[in-house]
């Protein structure tokens, strides 16, 4: 039973190299070509969202764009699905609160 | 929501109602409005006189039923793009002032105190601060259970049951209706069917030429308080009053307390057609997006379609109906039936009761369109 | 052609019209656009991903270098016959478009409109409008979920989400991870975890394997898929992966993402049988019910629509793969959810139907080609409803979610107001149910809670009330400044439609 093996290692990935992005100030490494919830999934983290109501985590859910869990602050744009933007050298990710959009509020 | 007012009322005069509809609650236009009650798009006449009474019974209303009908007195604001606009604007303000309407002029640079996002450009607007919204769906389902706690057994609720027939006697009197479920026996019955009003008229012998006038809204991706009021162009009030059958579009844009901001409103009259059209959202959008260019990068989430009942001098048709004993009309409401409900319901329920009307009803008379 | 990043499409890809547009570029629809392109019509691919594949052939982008990415895939020669096939076409292929509405094409209702916002996930600031004669639609389907108390915590994934996210990004979403529902999807997503390194203390299937048994000639006639069955059987034995039927994970446990989950033992509805659960620590939750097909473009164009043996809703084709309106074929998980192979079949087919329609020349479709291809589908077509019948989701589900559980993730909405607008104010059915409580309002416009909501719209004791047909006017989200940019005539006569053809709908409008 090979337990050590990994995704990248079945799949004879020789990926270029990792370059940085950071994720609330922490700094992550990602590879290129991986979206910003794989990224976020290699570091450990599985939530980058507060819901608008009950303020609870929530993360990467469906993996193919159709369920809007995964939304998240990616350069100050919110609302950004993680599961499907690539992840690209620098990226400032931002957990996203609520609808993203506190700062039109009147 | 007008056969719920009805019902409602009618409880409350202590007459016993069965309420029938062949969907569920609010599964016709009720389910597809904003839920505006408005009195700043309406001329002086007896649609205002209705709305300024619906507006007071609205405000009861929401003391009596759960806050979670969301009715909100959040005020409507005319904006007009130029001087022209703005002199237009004043003189109907003018006119409303008279009949009772409370208006306030807003000059171009006070517009984004009240407005903040508003595109810096306009020349000016007015307040109407009696202008309020309901979630109309909720609202509907409320009002039907205050009228159930009202009737104490006396109000019956049966929903997916199609009125098939209308039952008359030897003399041509209404004794009640068929439905897909048997027989039901009543001295009154009420036409609340709407957009479809037309129909069930005909059940009865009788004509009623309610037509659907469609119109699109485009609800966007939820968002905190961006728009105060409900904010429309001055145009809105021009097409509301026009009886053209080809599409007008011109956007009136409001915040919802669930977060998504909902944009009207297009009118045009292709009977009973829900496919989308991508030329009216594309001017919904570009209309929206001129009044407030914040919205530019926001995204629609969806779009839905509604049919306006729709009669052809734009005023309900309201109380009974001559031409057959026993039924009333209580339809053809066009695009403000969710506001102008309690008026309506309230007059059902005092011509039911024999008590004094709370307004001329002649106006409202449902065989006026008799030989024309 | 090549994989064609949006921002590098020019403007010509728009402006002349095509004879044939294809939406989705999975199985289905490179099926058919490299079959209708060889047959010689002009043929724009629109995908939403970067990379051609679908969700079957989802694999690494080229930047993370994989030399295999046929290990964790299934049947890959077919794939890389299909992309070499479309290598050496003339197909357009248009990456990154995200359709969100096909409409009539303008003056007269000849031909079809596609309309796409751009980018990874749709944020791009241009509208583009793709023109066609026929369009075939393969957009595929999205995974079928039932809440249960915990299934909104961090941890807990899509069955087929976990699976896509490892096949793109090579990523698990833990190392000690439960897969759970079912479907015979439940059985590969396990095998591939477990082979590419997860540990998998269970695969959890609330049906029984026995629904196959009562169709033994159907499952003769599709060897193929025992042998997937095999295969995916080995892995997990290979792994020590314990299967256990006629259960479901009840409860996630954990406060800032899955701790452990509980499993029950259910009946053959579904209804968790009494006594304890058991409880397996995990840090991951990889769970779904099945596939559901997504037909919003379709119906949105007023297509016909079926049910299916497990509930949901496809549509209805004919013997050569079109609609119910004409001038629009689908293939693939759009007519019924039936598998890759499938897919290819019935794009082959639609492929060659649209060439015969174009050129008026029906005997296309009469040669010995054709005939074979439709028995094939049509024996895959009877193993897919064996499957879905064997996997529907059971009335007893509805006892898994207490009334604090969120039913709809978007909006929030629990159970329990659900219940209440079912039990005090009348709602019966889904579209009520969403007026009164937002259920299905949010951000994904009820994708994911859409069937839930209308088992529980349906009231107590009767969970397998499926959900109507789906209409979902704006199929993406499309940002205002986009569709204001669109050039007026681009809608041009759209809005003729068909005046008063169709009669009231009380149907499954949406409202706020």
């Amino acid at each position: 039973m090979a337990r050590d093996r990994t995704p990248a290692e079945l799949a004879g990935a020789a990926p270029e190299a990792a370059f940085e992005i950071t994720f609330d100030g922490r700094a992550l490494p990602a590879l290129p070509g991986q979206s910003v919830a794989a990224a976020l999934w290699s570091a450990g983290i599985v939530a980058w969202r507060t819901t608008r109501r009950g303020g609870r985590a929530r993360g990467a859910f469906c993996g193919i764009g159709q369920c809007y869990d995964c939304l998240v602050v990616i350069n100050d744009r919110p609302n950004r699905r993680a599961c499907l933007v690539p992840a690209r050298p620098g990226d400032t990710i931002t957990t996203q609160e609520g609808d993203g959009h506190a700062g039109l509020a009147v | 929501m007008v056969g719920a007012a009805c019902a409602y009322y009618a409880a409350r005069s202590g007459l016993s109602v069965t309420v029938l509809d062949r969907g569920p609650v609010a599964g016709g236009t009720t389910g597809a409005g904003e839920g505006n009650l408005l009195v700043s798009d309406k001329e002086p006449g007896p649609e205002l006189d209705l709305a300024l009474l619906s507006t007071r019974l609205w405000q009861a209303l929401s003391g009596a039923l759960s806050p979670r009908i969301e009715y909100e007195t959040k005020g409507g604001l005319v904006v007009a793009s130029d001087e022209t606009g703005m002199a237009a604007l004043r003189d109907f303000a003018d006119r409303q002032e008279r009949a009772g309407v409370t208006t306030e002029e807003v000059t171009g640079d006070r517009l984004r105190d009240l407005e903040p996002h508003l595109a810096p450009d306009l020349a000016g607007g007015f307040h109407y601060p009696q202008d309020a919204q309901v979630q109309p769906a909720l609202a509907a389902a409320h009002l039907l259970r205050a009228a159930d706690e009202q009737g104490s057994g006396r109000v019956r609720l049966r929903l997916g049951e199609e009125v098939t027939g209308v039952l008359t006697g030897a003399h041509g009197e209404v004794r009640g209706v068929r439905t897909v479920g048997g027989e039901l026996h009543a001295p009154y019955v009420v036409n609340a069917a709407g957009v479809w009003g037309g129909e069930v008229a005909r059940l009865a012998g009788v004509d009623l030429p309610v037509l659907p006038r469609r119109g699109f809204v485009l609800v966007t991706e939820p968002l905190p308080r961006v728009v105060r009021r409900k904010v429309y162009a001055a145009d809105y009030v021009a097409d509301v009053a026009s009886g053209s059958a080809a599409l007008q579009t011109s956007a009136v844009v409001e915040g919802t307390p669930a977060g998504p901001v909902l944009i009207g409103a297009s009118r045009e009259r292709v009977g009973f057609d829900r496919t989308l059209s991508v030329e009216v959202l594309r001017r919904l959008a570009a209309q929206a997006t001129r009044l407030f260019p914040v919205l530019a990068r926001i995204r629609a989430m969806r779009t839905y379609a509604g049919f306006r009942p729709y009669l052809p001098d734009h005023l309900p048709a309201i109380g009974l109906d001559p031409r057959v004993p026993g039924l009333l009309h209580a339809c053809g409401h066009e695009g403000a039936g969710i506001g102008l409900a309690p008026g309506t319901g309230l007059i059902v329920a005092r011509i039911l009761s024999g008590e004094e009307l709370p307004l001329d009803i002649e106006p409202f008379r449902p065989e006026r369109f008799d030989g024309v | 052609m090549p994989d064609s990043p949006s921002d590098e499409v020019t403007d010509d890809a728009y402006e002349a019209p095509y004879d044939l547009a294809v939406i989705g570029a999975g199985c289905a629809g490179l099926a058919g656009a490299v079959t209708a392109s060889e047959l010689g019509l002009s043929v724009a691919l629109l995908d939403a991903s970067g990379q051609i594949g679908g969700q079957f052939y989802r694999r690494p982008a080229p930047a993370l270098g994989a030399k295999r990415p046929e290990a964790l895939h299934h049947d890959w020669s077919a794939f890389a016959d299909l992309r070499g096939r479309l290598e050496a076409s003339e197909v357009v292929h248009l990456a990154g478009h995200h359709v969100w509405a096909v409409t009539r094409g303008s003056e007269g209702g000849a031909g079809w409109a596609v309309h796409a916002v751009t980018g990874p996930d749709g944020g791009g600031d241009r509208p583009v409008r793709v023109r066609a004669r026929t369009v075939l639609l393969a957009t595929g389907a999205y995974e079928r979920h039932l809440p249960f108390p915990g299934w909104t915590l961090p941890g807990v994934v899509g069955a087929g989400g976990a699976q896509a996210m490892m096949k793109s990004g090579l990523v698990l979403p833990g190392s000690r991870v439960v897969v759970a529902g079912s479907g015979p999807l439940l059985l590969a997503v396990a095998s591939s975890l477990a082979t590419a390194g997860a540990h998998v203390p269970a695969v959890v299937e609330a049906s029984g394997y026995l629904g196959y048994a009562r169709r033994p000639g159907v499952l003769a006639a599709n060897p193929q898929k025992l042998v997937e069955a095999l295969v995916h059987g080995a892995a997990l034995l290979r792994y020590g992966v314990r299967l256990r039927t006629r259960s479901a994970v009840t409860e996630v446990h954990g406060s800032d993402r899955v701790e452990a989950v509980t499993v029950s033992r259910v009946d053959r509805d579904w209804r968790p049988v009494r006594g304890a659960g058991r409880r397996i620590a995990c840090d991951a939750l990889a769970v779904g019910h099945g596939l559901v097909p997504q037909t919003e473009l379709a119906t949105g164009l007023g297509c016909a629509t079926r049910r299916t043996p497990d509930g949901a809703y496809a549509l209805v084709l004919d013997g050569l793969q079109e609609t119910s309106v004409p001038g629009l074929w689908a293939a693939g998980e759009t007519g019924g959810i039936g598998g890759a192979q499938l897919a290819r079949a019935e794009g082959d087919i639609a492929g060659i139907a649209v060439a015969a329609r174009v050129y008026g020349q029906p005997a296309l479709t009469r040669d010995g080609r054709v005939r074979k291809l439709q028995r094939r589908r049509d024996r895959m077509r009877a193993f897919a409803d064996v499957m879905a019948a064997a996997h529907a989701p059971g009335p007893g589900w509805v006892r898994w979610p207490d009334d604090t559980t969120e039913v709809c993730r978007c909006e929030e909405v629990t159970a329990g107001a659900i219940r209440e607008a079912v039990t005090d104010y009348g709602a019966h059915d889904a579209r009520t149910v969403k007026l009164l409580t937002r259920a299905g309002m949010g951000w994904c416009q009820g994708r994911v809670c859409g069937a839930a909501v209308a088992c529980l719209a349906a009231g107590p004791g009767d969970g397998s009330v499926p959900p109507s047909a789906e209409r979902r006017p704006l199929a993406v989200p499309v940002p205002l400044g986009v569709l204001g940019a669109l050039e007026p005539d681009d809608a041009g006569a759209d809005s003729t439609g068909r005046p008063d053809a169709t009669g009231p709908d009380p149907g499954a409008e949406q409202t706020s």
